[in-house]
């Protein structure tokens, strides 16, 4: 595995807290990479030393197998959190300006830049101030700049945020688009249920400490709770009685002659197993495992560790 | 602004023009003379009338508001000793207006002593003097050009304007960085550049901007205002004299009442062109114009990374603001003692120098200044402006990605120590 971004044992102090506490990241090339953790984990300054707004007080980050420089700013594009443009600007210019900044020049950039335009059915907006623009528009605009140079890396700081269900599905679109392409995606957020599907791999932070990362498929297997939900129709103690020992019933409730059981397995069997015991009493309707979700991943994991302090807020 | 600064000023110029021509020194004033006429009737002059009437003061002073006389003036029997008189008016005198009276008046007072202690008129004038010292600097180079009050007055407009675009253009920078960092754009921007080039760009960009809007202004004020002037006031133009008075503010001619006297003494505004160094006083003001300006400008931007909206300046504005208005105020001085302690120091330290140094150039006449110490001043102001950026940089590298949190001086020194 190729790793586009590797970072290493990363410290970032300030004067009365600790920021990043030994991090070390890789971050695989190509794919779709989750930054998770509560606000105030230190997700904003991890991307800020990337993007090399801030340096490390110790440890490395390397790019493409080389040490972060320069020379890489146009490799990266970045959507910050907070999202801003020059108000009296207009769309048209300024994209261009930023564009410019990246490297590109002017002509290249405003091919790309009508190339996206067009794809966002937003022509008409060139010379629009942007201050005439509503807040999602100006954030797709904000959008587009990121991703114009076509950078290797993209990081996503709350992408979603602010954005209508409309256009949240528009950009998820677009970012798995970008990976298709070859694209490398961090995506930064603390509502970690939003980025599940979209997240080939994923990383914990909580407290300045990375608490875990691994494949997103991989961490869900680790953290699968073996719960499974049961809906039939029939005998409750014909079920209960067919139940094997490896399995433990840990909550039923009947709706409209249906019966719904959570079941836990404690042995090493498979479902198969189960709907074989089952079925000559019952009349099975369905069988879900429930798979846990990222965010109760992050509590048991939290839990786990039990650092009793109280989250600090990050300034 | 560009364009709409000029004719504002135009318009405002021309305005103190047209108010001063349209001033009225119509006065109609009542003497009331208890001398007996021993004094002789003052004689009408530059509008004001004098009229005698036999009523005493009380009953004046009844019938006044009533009459049409806009002053009563009381000429107390003593006046030749006590050297005092009173007036009284309804719509205050103008300082003009009143010193006229006052003159007319002494003028009478005086003949009357002259009279009272047998000394002829003609006698008091050859006797009475007036004595007008000519400075003169001597140097190695012998007896230097003398003083020149209307370069001082030249190098006190000078110091005005490099205080009063310091200020303009300083604040514009340091809305320039709140308008970034309260909008994030800046966290995109030094995604690209560095902090540190992100804020000398901003400090050159809107530096250019100022120098161009200052010439603009300079040549668009001119031509605007001789062209108004011309076409409103052709026939008070030639009257002369008007000129000089236009070119300034009531203000600014209080302040330099003394050197105007002694400006009109010493010759016609030809003269006042040619006895200035235009080049070298012109080179100056543009060296210190553009150091005055990165010097603070930086301190300005460091402000502005500081603070999270405009409203939020004001704890740090203000030891920025108090050098530049304490150098602008000192001027006023180092007009009149170009060669003091004061001048000397004020001149060399960085903070004050663009304006004070550029006073005293032209205050001290050429070669007033030693050019060591144009040399040192000059020196200083780069080490200033070099030093205040680079603390200005720091400030602003940390500034700008801090928001919601009230900075304090004590929370800006730590910055100055965090690594990049």
């Amino acid at each position: 595995m190729e790793y586009l971004l590797q970072i290493q044992n990363i410290v970032k102090k300030f004067a009365n807290h600790v920021a990043l506490d030994d991090i070390s990241i890789n971050v695989p090339n190509g794919q779709i990479f989750g930054l998770l953790g509560p606000n105030g984990a230190g997700k904003t300054t991890l991307i800020r030393i990337i993007n090399q707004i801030t340096g490390p007080d110790s440890g490395t980050v390397l790019f493409d197998g080389k040490q972060l420089n320069p020379n890489h700013i146009s490799d990266i594009g970045y959507l910050p959190e907070e999202r801003g443009l020059y108000k009296k600007m207009k769309v048209g210019e300024q994209a261009l300006y930023l564009a410019q900044l990246k490297g590109m020049t002017k002509s290249e950039a405003k091919t790309k830049l009508e190339y996206w335009f067009k794809k966002f059915e937003i022509e008409g907006w060139w010379n629009k101030k942007v201050e005439e623009l509503s807040k999602g528009m100006q954030q797709k605009i904000q959008f587009i700049i990121t991703v114009l140079h076509e950078p290797k890396l993209l990081i996503l700081d709350e992408p979603f945020s602010g954005f209508d269900p409309i256009n949240t599905n528009l950009i998820k679109q677009e970012i798995l688009e970008l990976k298709e392409k070859g694209a490398t995606i961090i995506f930064s957020t603390h509502n970690m249920s939003s980025v599940e599907e979209i997240c080939d791999y994923i990383a914990l932070i909580n407290q300045s400490k990375k608490i875990l990362d691994g494949p997103i498929n991989e961490v869900r297997d680790a953290y699968s709770s073996n719960l499974f939900e049961v809906q039939f129709k029939g005998n409750m103690i014909a079920f209960t009685n067919a139940l094997w020992t490896g399995h433990e019933l840990m909550e039923q409730r009947e709706e409209g002659g249906i019966n719904k059981v959570k079941i836990k397995r404690i042995t090493k069997h498979t479902t198969n197993d189960l709907l074989g015991a089952i079925i000559p009493h019952v009349e099975v309707i369905s069988i879900n495992e429930i798979i846990p979700s990222m965010n109760d991943i992050f509590i048991d994991k939290v839990n786990e560790i039990n650092q009793p302090e109280p989250i600090k807020v990050n300034e | 602004m560009t364009v709409f600064g000029p004719i504002l000023m135009a318009i405002l110029l021309l305005g103190v023009f047209w108010l001063g021509m349209k001033e009225s020194n119509e006065r109609f004033v009542l003497v009331i003379d208890e001398n007996q006429g021993v004094l002789g009737e003052l004689q009408d002059s530059d509008g004001i009338t004098y009229d005698y009437q036999d009523l005493s003061f009380e009953d004046a002073q009844r019938l006044f508001l009533a009459s049409s006389y806009t002053d009563i003036l009381y000429v107390s029997p003593n006046i030749t000793t006590v050297d005092a008189a009173r007036l009284l008016f309804k719509k205050q005198p103008s300082a003009t207006v009143l010193s006229t009276i006052e003159w007319r008046l002494e003028e009478k007072v005086e003949e009357l002593k002259l009279l009272q202690r047998d000394i002829s008129k003609s006698d008091f004038y050859k006797i009475k003097t007036s004595i007008s010292i000519k400075p003169a600097k001597f140097t190695q180079k012998g007896e230097q050009m003398e003083i020149i009050e209307e370069a001082s007055a030249v190098g006190f407009v000078f110091g005005l304007l490099i205080y009063m675009f310091i200020f303009m253009y300083g604040v514009q920078v340091m809305r320039g960085v709140i308008e970034e960092k309260s909008n994030r754009i800046v966290e995109v921007i030094i995604s690209s550049v560095k902090p540190f080039e992100l804020m000398i760009g901003k400090i050159i960009g809107v530096g250019l901007v100022s120098f161009t809007q200052f010439i603009l202004w300079v040549f668009l004020t001119i031509i605007l205002f001789s062209g108004l002037q011309y076409a409103l006031f052709s026939d008070m133009f030639e009257a002369g004299n008007v000129m000089s008075q236009m070119q300034m503010t009531p203000e600014m001619m209080q302040d330099m009442a003394p050197h105007m006297d002694l400006a009109q003494e010493s010759g016609n505004p030809d003269n006042l062109i040619n006895k200035i160094p235009w080049g070298n006083a012109l080179t100056m003001f543009a060296f210190y114009f553009l150091g005055g300006y990165l010097l603070y400008s930086a301190l300005f931007a460091a402000v502005g990374a500081a603070v999270d909206s405009e409203t939020d300046t004001q704890q740090f504005m203000l030891p920025i603001t108090m050098p530049l208005i304490f150098a602008y105020m000192i001027s006023i001085f180092i007009v009149q003692n170009p060669d003091g302690p004061a001048a000397f120091w004020f001149s060399i330290i960085p903070f004050t120098s663009p304006i004070v140094m550029m006073v005293r150039f032209l205050a001290s006449g050429e070669g007033g200044v030693p050019l060591w110490e144009i040399g040192l001043s000059i020196a200083l102001l780069i080490v200033g402006f070099i030093f205040t950026t680079w603390l200005a940089g720091k400030i602003y590298r940390t500034g700008i990605l801090m928001y919601g949190k009230k900075v304090s001086y004590k929370e800006l020194w730590k910055w100055l120590s965090y690594k990049g």
